[in-house]
């Protein structure tokens, strides 16, 4: 059985601490080059293989990810 | 595909409603975010939003009345636990909790906290560990590690000038009055579900009436160290656990199996570190 996920990031909260990155077992985040109103690099997602395990939503320092999964 | 996926029955995680829509001032990657945010989900998980009252220090986390969305008092510097000892007297039935960072809780409040402790005030303490002074620019605390540098101390801490790094997590649970002790992090997300767990033992304790519970948060302030959040996690795991080891100390009212407490209190190892 596999799980498809997805993300929701509050890219206006997000400070671009970078600690969820290297914690995702699936290399789909990563900061953007583009930054939000305070000047942070935000949080986006990279490609498709979320598999929601929410690994990076409970180590956000600032709760800005919701995380969605679906069985598949 | 996105949007097949993107449904409320769907959802998994969220941050907890616990917590205000007030953006945290935390530095990006700080500790405290997270251990606030555990602290709610504990909150939450156990339903005593309404019966819940915290303690805010001063420090770093000064303004945590801001974020959670429970009653919360503001105690005078280092004076929390005797602040919370007042409220869990005068109403036994409120769950109460304070949140303090080393600064507070092991520098201008040690009298308070060890009192508190060895009454066994049935409380529950939440204590920030990141071995400096972080709001006022980080200078040295008394858990600043033997070498490291800081505002006060740029050659490093120098153990003749200015004495031994205070392990107060240890020495609170040589005292009878001490129920649950335990040393956590949430620097990972395993160590984070671990934190939690202990929190929420920390606040069943209580309304078990058990006695004091204690939980060390050793966290980064990577401001004060002066790196990057990421980099400040490996060096805190480097360097700060040798130092404060994670795990449970006291477990149920007796110094938990396989620590040594005469090693880790008189003995005193030290790693001595290089910033």
């Amino acid at each position: 059985m596999a799980f498809k996920g997805q993300i929701v990031v509050d890219t206006e909260r997000c400070k671009g601490c970078g600690v969820c990155v290297q914690h995702c077992p699936k290399q789909v985040i990563a900061l953007s080059k583009n930054v939000n109103g305070k000047g942070y690099n935000y949080l986006e997602t990279v490609n498709e293989d979320c598999i929601g395990c929410a690994s990076c939503a409970i180590v956000c320092p600032d709760g800005v990810i919701s995380v969605y999964k679906v069985k598949c | 595909m996105a949007n097949d996926i993107v449904k409320p029955e769907n959802l998994v995680y969220s941050r907890t409603k616990v917590l205000t829509d007030a953006t945290m001032h935390y530095c990006p990657g700080c500790g405290h975010g997270t251990t606030h945010r555990i602290v709610a989900e504990v909150i939450e998980e156990l339903g005593i939003q309404g019966t819940t009252v915290g303690v805010a220090p001063v420090g770093c986390s000064v303004l945590a009345y801001n974020y959670f969305d429970v009653d919360f008092q503001e105690a005078a510097h280092g004076r929390a636990p005797a602040l919370a000892t007042a409220i869990k007297r005068l109403n036994p039935d409120l769950n109460v909790f304070t949140y303090q960072g080393d600064g507070d809780l092991a520098a201008i409040g040690t009298a308070e906290t060890v009192h508190a402790a060895n009454r066994g005030e049935n409380i529950t303490m939440v204590f920030v560990n990141n071995g400096i002074y972080g709001m006022t620019g980080g200078q040295m605390a008394p858990t600043t590690l033997v070498g490291m540098k800081s505002a006060t101390t740029p050659y490093g801490r120098c153990v003749e000038r200015n004495g031994y790094p205070l392990r107060i997590t240890e020495m609170l649970a040589t005292l009878p009055g001490t129920y649950y002790v335990t040393r956590q992090s949430v620097h990972t997300p395993a160590a984070v579900r671990k934190a939690k767990a202990a929190i929420k033992q920390a606040f069943l304790n209580q309304q078990n009436k058990k006695g004091l519970s204690f939980v060390e948060i050793v966290s980064n302030c990577n401001s004060g160290w002066k790196m990057t959040p990421v980099q400040a996690n490996k060096w805190m795991e480097e360097n700060m656990f040798p130092n404060y080891p994670i795990g449970d100390i006291k477990v149920d009212g007796k110094i938990a199996e396989g620590i040594d407490i005469n090693r880790l209190v008189v003995d005193h190892p030290l790693s001595v570190v290089n910033k």
